[in-house]
């Protein structure tokens, strides 16, 4: 199995799984930061209480985050296909990677910062400091550390709904070790893209907790 | 007092505040007037749960009153739009008793906040920070993070914090609360200094008396959620009139409820009357022992005041003769009739 064709599929399909991950983190971001934001300002006892508005968001979020990815996958296709053209490949399964973790990272970033001190804040609106600034200098700011920690959690769960992404022909490593290994039995290729798939997820958490250890001015040492 | 007539810089006006929870509500405030002149550093005290943190919560509107104004330079915090309040607020500084500092900043970036936030540009702000860090006296943690400074210095950086914007007030929420007694001091110490050189004025929320006669110049005490008592420290300290006042004054003064001696008296020492031996003396005169409970003196306006809980002989009359003559030697006596039995 290791001619070089197969090492270029298995570097291809790496590369592919990487694209897929980081492109639909970061648009999920796009959409759950500020939905993770909105969830904090707006609640009860937040800066900004709109109950109306957190009780939508967080039925909206309970919702999607509800629907098994496998399930939502094959639900947005006529969606995907609107946006991207094509319902498969890997440009397609961004669509509703997106989409599946968009509401699940408005709550880790919901959560992030319900952990900042109410003192803090507290003392923000003191010094006459207004919602907006409260959010980006004191809420954002002072829990970055958790933000990040937030970050890598969700780029290991949305490498793992990649790799299922590839039941439908998404791309990818997930797409590799069910072709090969699932279809043709070659159990050997299954196997190297686990292990590939481990080496990635253990890539990405030593990274975020590194980061998120170098910006933590929290500790001292 | 002799003074011209002192501006009034905080006026509270009938502040009610009621709390409605699911289950119960609670009247944190009831009708509270008060008065603060322009200079003072006015002591608001009473036990936990008395009220005087959504009191001072109320000063700068983080707690909006249910019933009744606050006005802050004659003008009323209900009626400012909320870009009027926050520039006010720029005017009234706060302090912690956790000193709520920006972990993720350092100290010279915390000090910069405020002025970030009013909008000064980011040059003219490190010099300030810096001239601030100066005064509290901690230039070489300026760039520091809040974790590696302990308990006071954090405050002083709170404090440096709030100085930032020139502030008219500065509100002390159990800021040395936290604080061992040596560095609850040299925090006070610093606050004076600070309300002489700048005129600031400071208002100081706290449950220790000894912290209002460290300090303060006036006092209102607070129980219930009601104003139980106001006046000059000498004043309240000398003469507390309610069982509020009273419990605060003894509360350093040993377990004074618990003495069960019969016929107590509390003599209250000024500076001219603490140069005769008179305890001594008024034994020797009526020929009769009395017993000392509780001797103590305190510093109250960097004047020497202390008090005495002395237990008087049975017989009536030698008690009364001894009474008549502490009070010819113009002391301060009160008969602590509750306690006797």
């Amino acid at each position: 199995m290791w001619d070089s064709a197969t090492i270029m599929m298995l570097a291809k399909e790496t590369g592919t799984t990487l694209y897929m991950t980081l492109t639909s983190t970061l648009f999920a971001y796009v959409i759950g930061l500020p939905l993770g934001i909105l969830l904090v300002v707006t609640a009860k006892d937040g800066l900004r209480p709109i109950a109306a508005v957190y009780k939508i968001l967080d039925v909206v979020v309970n919702v999607t985050r509800s629907i098994p990815f496998l399930i939502l996958l094959m639900l947005l296709i006529p969606f995907t296909r609107f946006v991207v053209g094509k319902s498969y490949g890997a440009t397609a399964t961004i669509v509703p990677l997106t989409i599946a973790a968009a509401p699940f990272i408005a709550r880790l970033v919901e959560s992030s910062l319900l952990e900042v001190d109410r003192g803090v804040i507290e003392a923000a609106q003191s010094m006459g400091a207004g919602t907006g600034t409260i959010v980006w200098k004191v809420l954002l700011a002072e829990a970055r550390t958790s933000l990040i920690v937030g970050a890598t959690i969700a780029l290991g769960t949305i490498l793992g709904y990649s790799a299922m992404a590839g039941a439908v022909g998404g791309g990818g490593l997930g797409d590799v070790a069910i072709r090969y290994g699932y279809y043709r039995y070659q159990a050997d290729i299954m196997i190297v893209t686990v292990v590939l798939l481990i080496i990635l997820v253990q890539i990405l958490q030593l990274i975020g907790t590194r980061l998120s250890k170098r910006l933590d001015k929290r500790i001292t040492n | 007092m002799g003074m011209a007539v002192m501006e009034t810089i905080i006026q509270i006006k009938d502040v009610s505040k009621t709390f409605v929870g699911k289950e119960n509500t609670v009247e944190a405030l009831r009708g509270i007037d008060l008065d603060i002149h322009k200079g003072e550093i006015y002591g608001i005290i009473g036990m936990s749960g008395a009220g005087k943190s959504t009191l001072v919560r109320c000063l700068n509107f983080l707690e909006k009153p249910t019933k009744g104004t606050v006005l802050v330079e004659g003008k009323d915090l209900s009626v400012l739009e909320e870009k009027e309040l926050r520039r006010m607020r720029t005017q009234i500084a706060m302090i912690f008793q956790h000193f709520n500092l920006l972990m993720q900043r350092t100290v010279l970036d915390n000090i910069c906040f405020p002025l970030e936030i009013v909008g000064q540009k980011k040059k003219e702000a490190r010099g300030r920070a810096e001239e601030l860090l100066k005064i509290v006296g901690l230039s070489e943690k300026a760039k520091a993070y809040p974790a590696q400074l302990s308990g006071g210095q954090k405050q002083r950086v709170a404090i440096a914090r709030a100085l930032a914007t020139n502030p008219k007030i500065l509100l002390c929420d159990e800021a040395t609360s936290a604080l061992d007694p040596t560095t609850t001091k040299s925090i006070l110490a610093l606050l004076k200094e600070i309300n002489e050189r700048y005129g600031i004025t400071i208002v100081i929320i706290t449950h220790e008396m000894a912290v209002v006669q460290e300090i303060c110049t006036h006092v209102a005490i607070i129980d219930g959620g009601s104003l139980a008592e106001t006046g000059t420290v000498e004043e309240v300290f000398a003469r507390p009139k309610t069982s509020a006042a009273k419990r605060l004054v003894f509360q350093n003064g040993g377990n004074y409820q618990e003495m069960k001696g019969k016929h107590c008296i509390r003599i209250v020492f000024k500076e001219n009357s603490s140069f005769e031996p008179v305890i001594a003396n008024m034994v020797l005169e009526c020929k009769t022992p009395a017993n000392i409970l509780l001797a103590d003196t305190k510093d109250i306006g960097g004047v020497a005041h202390g008090q005495m809980i002395l237990q008087l002989p049975e017989d009536d009359i030698v008690a009364g003769k001894m009474i008549s003559y502490l009070k010819e030697r113009k002391l301060e006596v009160e008969e602590l009739d509750n306690y006797v039995g």
